[in-house]
């Protein structure tokens, strides 16, 4: 294996709210090689997004907090530098897109404001080359006209023209790792798949590693190295995509798969995972998915552990361990 | 833009039609008048008081001499109490005086506002955040009218270091200006302060932060804008009631400006200063709403003139 | 003071709790119980509220009841917060004045509230060219200036308190009923409301009893806003001499006449000037602490 370009160990990341402490990611980690894909998969609540601004140093504090962990980015601990260095690094080296371009917009400037403000600040050009930088960049993720488009305010464009432009002002500084956070959820569905196929493209154009994180699996499956599923801040099943797909370990995983629709498949009623996400401040012990588990057993009330159950591919149920796997085995014979 | 501007001009000629219409018919036909309150005239020189001022003719024909003047000759008519001056005069005399003042305590509670609600939104929920909010709601608690003498007990008379009332150089302005503002400044830094929290808290201060940008320049190139939105939305309502409050400053610190003219002259029932005063005042509001709603459509660019 | 909140618990009793957990009012009403400023606030409006209500009938002086011998006494057993240039007790005048300055501040409220939310409401819902005509007037009623017309009002006609009462009613509903159709607005097209029109509730009924409902937080808010602004306007009238007249009392007349003596009997100032000064404070904060617990997403934290 070489060496990844990120490796999360063991992050921890708390809010603190009245409630009590909510642990929005509770000790995640995994890596990502150079060029690859990452898909993080889970319904809203399960700490997705919250890995990905810990990542990006951006939670905020209070009520947020950082507990422990390492979020290695070749090879520097993003946790442990200052708030300088940090800045050195977003923007330039690690981008981010989110969810909602219409809100992630500045509604108050320019396009062309808010893209050469990045590469004036980062590559250190000068206000022309900055701004035929960005033409450049809103050419590249397929905004016609861009010359005269650049001068425009965000809301005189498109959901998907302002997802494409939130793409170009992340790209606009060749970043290693682009983290798209739902790049898609608030577009519809004949846009989704133009913005989906745009970052694949522009993934293989520019050998970015990208993180996509999603709650739909349908975009994770042609898009992804790699995948880790997270419920309840915990990852409860990671591996690569096609072996997670094809051999799903955590009765979770199992759920969601069963519940994306097959279009060559006539069903009566689609699956749906019994109960709801769980209210992560009041979490009970044990395993955080055993009251809505189909396979719940006894063991279940203790957590159980994230296990390697094949090649590269690592799961948190114990019906994994060995020991579970006899007893399973054994119920299935009855 | 222009055509904005023009319809807005435009709509504002039936409500200065209005005004003028509703306070004529309100000064008039009240009872008394303007010669019998103080002094006791004799019944032979307030008719001939009445005659020389057309005051003697039937209501309506009263109107319409005097919105013949008004609005053809631009002229507002004498006064009653000043007698060797008509109200154009009153209003050239004390109108620049209360604009100085007005002008003044706004631009104070602008700048002291906005900054205690930006450092407030900075240090949100410390020491310095509750302080200044808490010191925000003294200001909307306290009336003006006790704040200016415990300014002048406490700046001037006790610590002579400005004058305690009486008009005429800089240092004149100082107190009442203050007193005046002190209102203005709270509700600004309120606003202010949970503008920019919102601001503060949404995407797109996310994403600019994404981008790795300084801080100062997410607060002054992102954030600000969109914040002192509401602060522009209030000035207009702020400015109306920033009229109204130098009537009293006015009155506190003996300022020769149009508010002492008015109540002076309310009080003596000089119906020509009363209405021509309320005139002024609503071109004024007018124009200012015209101004705040043309600074906000160039702050947000999403807003369309229609 | 708290009128306002109680709708809050009845609400709550009948609403449904499945998975969602806390209702809307439920969790307003805790999250209020939190903030202990909000919490203090109207512990000390009820006081001042039981105070001015009770507190003139079992005080030995009566409001008006001059006393040639004691005028200008400091405060002592006899006179708790002094007397005035008339030896009329200042503690009775003040607790009066408190009656007079907080009814000021009801009765506008109240008039905002009935005018202002009816006027809001039906401009919201019934839309089109009715609510484009409905709000110029708002418009061109903001752009009147309202203060010099009730100085005229109140100087030409008569102080009368029930002019100055309407007077600061009519005023105070403009912002409420834009308040109230901007809620309307956003809630008109909401399923329920599909829901109510579908099987043939009526339009009133479905204004007040389905819109008006849904739009009570910003509501309450805003009234427990106005009374303070309100009482603001009436001091002011009486700063000018407008507002009630002697030998009443409202907070207003009090502090007015306090200023003039305020170096020499300071007391005259102080006792009533802070009585004012706390319960505006208070209402301010009882405000705040209410937008605060109905709106989580304007809470500061």
């Amino acid at each position: 294996m070489t060496n990844p370009l990120l490796s999360v160990r063991n992050l921890q990341t708390s809010f603190y709210t009245r409630d009590g402490e909510v642990k929005a990611v509770d000790n995640i980690s995994f890596d990502l090689e150079p060029g690859e894909t990452l898909g993080i998969v889970g319904e809203s609540g399960s700490g997705k997004s919250v890995t990905s601004l810990s990542i990006m140093g951006l939670i905020p504090t209070p009520p947020g907090k950082i507990k422990g962990g390492q979020v290695l980015f070749g090879g520097q601990d993003l946790l442990q530098i200052t708030d300088e260095q940090m800045r050195k690094i977003r923007g330039k080296r690690v981008a981010m897109i989110f969810q909602d371009p219409m809100t992630s917009l500045n509604p108050f400037l320019r396009i062309s404001r808010q893209i050469t403000e990045i590469s004036e600040l980062h590559l250190n050009l000068t206000s022309k080359q900055s701004r035929t930088r960005a033409i450049e960049m809103l050419e590249l993720v397929g905004i016609p006209d861009a010359p005269n488009r650049i001068d425009s305010y965000p809301h005189q464009f498109s959901g998907g023209m302002r997802q494409r432009v939130m793409i170009a002002m992340a790209l606009s500084c060749d970043p290693q790792l682009l983290i798209a956070d739902e790049p898609t959820t608030a577009l519809d569905v004949t846009i989704q798949a133009q913005i989906l196929e745009l970052i694949k493209d522009l993934k293989a154009r520019l050998g970015t590693s990208v993180i996509l994180i999603t709650h739909d699996l349908g975009v994770v499956a042609g898009m992804t190295d790699r995948l880790g599923v997270m419920y309840a801040g915990r990852m409860i099943e990671y591996g690569p995509t096609d072996t997670v797909f094809a051999h799903p370990a955590h009765p979770y995983t199992q759920g969601l798969l069963r519940s994306v629709p097959d279009p060559y498949e006539e069903v009566e009623e689609l699956y749906q995972i019994p109960g709801l996400p769980p209210d992560l401040s009041a979490l009970p012990p044990g395993c955080p998915f055993g009251p809505r588990c189909p396979e719940v057993v006894a063991k279940c009330q203790t957590q159980p552990e994230f296990v390697s159950v094949g090649t590269d591919h690592k799961s948190a149920c114990w019906l994994n361990a060995v020991s579970t796997v006899q007893e399973r085995k054994e119920i299935e014979r009855d | 833009m222009l055509q904005f501007i023009l319809r807005r001009l435009l709509l504002a000629i039936p409500v200065l039609f209005a005004v003028l219409t509703v306070s004529f018919f309100l000064v008039r036909l009240a009872p008394g008048s303007p010669f019998a309150e103080e002094r006791a005239y004799p019944a032979a020189v307030i008719a001939k008081l009445n005659e020389k001022y057309g005051l003697n003719k039937p209501l309506p024909e009263q109107y319409l001499n005097y919105m013949n003047r008004v609005i053809l000759h631009a002229d507002l008519g004498p006064s009653t109490r000043y007698p060797d001056r008509n109200v154009s005069d009153v209003i050239v005399q004390g109108l620049p005086n209360s604009m100085i003042l007005g002008a003044t305590a706004y631009l104070i509670a602008l700048v002291l506002g906005m900054g205690a609600g930006i450092i407030a939104a900075l240090r949100q929920n410390s020491g310095v955040d509750y302080g200044a909010m808490a010191a925000a709601v003294l200001g909307v608690s306290i009336p003006n009218f006790v704040l200016g003498p415990l300014l002048v007990i406490g700046l001037s008379l006790s610590l002579y270091w400005l004058p305690p009332a009486r008009w005429g150089d800089f240092s004149h302005l100082i107190l009442p200006a203050f007193t005046l503002s002190a209102l203005y400044t709270a509700y600004i830094a309120r606003l202010t302060r949970s503008g920019l929290v919102e601001v503060l808290r949404s995407d797109y201060i996310r994403t600019a932060r994404a981008k790795g940008l300084r801080e100062s320049v997410v607060l002054f190139r992102h954030a600000l804008r969109g914040s002192i939105l509401p602060v522009v939305s209030y000035s207009g309502p702020a400015l109306a009631f920033l009229l109204g409050g130098t009537i009293v400053v006015e009155k506190l610190f003996l300022i020769p400006g149009l508010g002492n003219f008015f109540i002076e002259a309310a009080n003596a029932r000089d119906c020509f200063i009363v209405v021509g005063v309320t005139l002024v005042v609503a071109v004024m509001l007018l124009v200012f709403n015209l101004i705040v709603d043309i600074i906000y459509a160039l702050i947000d660019p999403r807003i369309a003139y229609k | 003071m708290q009128t306002p909140v109680e709708p809050a618990i009845d609400v709550k009793v009948d609403s449904f709790e499945l998975v969602e957990g806390t209702s809307l009012w439920k969790d307003a009403w805790r999250r209020l119980l939190k903030n202990k400023l909000a919490v203090a606030s109207a512990i000390v409006l009820s006081i001042v509220l039981v105070a001015v209500i009770i507190g003139p009938l079992i005080s030995p002086y009566t409001y008006d009841q001059t006393n040639p011998d004691a005028v200008y006494m400091p405060p002592s057993a006899a006179h708790w917060f002094g007397t005035d240039q008339l030896g009329r007790d200042i503690l009775v005048r003040t607790l009066v004045g408190g009656r007079i300055s907080l009814l000021v501040g009801a009765v506008a409220s109240i008039v905002s509230l009935v005018i202002g939310v009816s006027y809001g409401a039906i401009s919201g819902y019934i839309g089109g060219k009715t609510d484009e005509v409905m709000m110029r007037i708002v418009d061109i009623l903001y752009s009147l200036p309202d203060i010099f017309l009730i100085i005229v009002l109140l100087a030409f006609f008569s102080k009368d308190l029930i002019i100055l009462f309407a007077m600061l009613g009519a005023i105070s509903w403009l912002t409420m009923a834009r308040i109230v159709r901007g809620q309307v607005l956003s809630l008109k097209n909401r399923e329920f409301v599909e829901a109510a029109r579908s099987i043939g509730v009526s339009t009133p009924q479905i204004i007040f009893r389905h819109l008006v409902p849904n739009a009570l937080g910003p509501v309450i808010v805003y009234t427990t806003l106005t009374i303070p602004s309100v009482m603001l306007t009436e001091a002011f009238l009486s700063f000018l001499g407008l507002g009630v007249q002697p030998p009443l009392s409202s907070w207003g007349t009090l502090v007015q006449e306090g200023v003039g003596a305020i170096s020499v009997y300071p007391w005259h100032l102080i006792f009533p000037g802070t009585m004012m000064a706390g319960t505006l404070f208070c209402l301010n904060f009882l405000g705040d602490g209410l937008r605060d617990a109905l709106d989580p997403q304007s809470r500061a934290d």
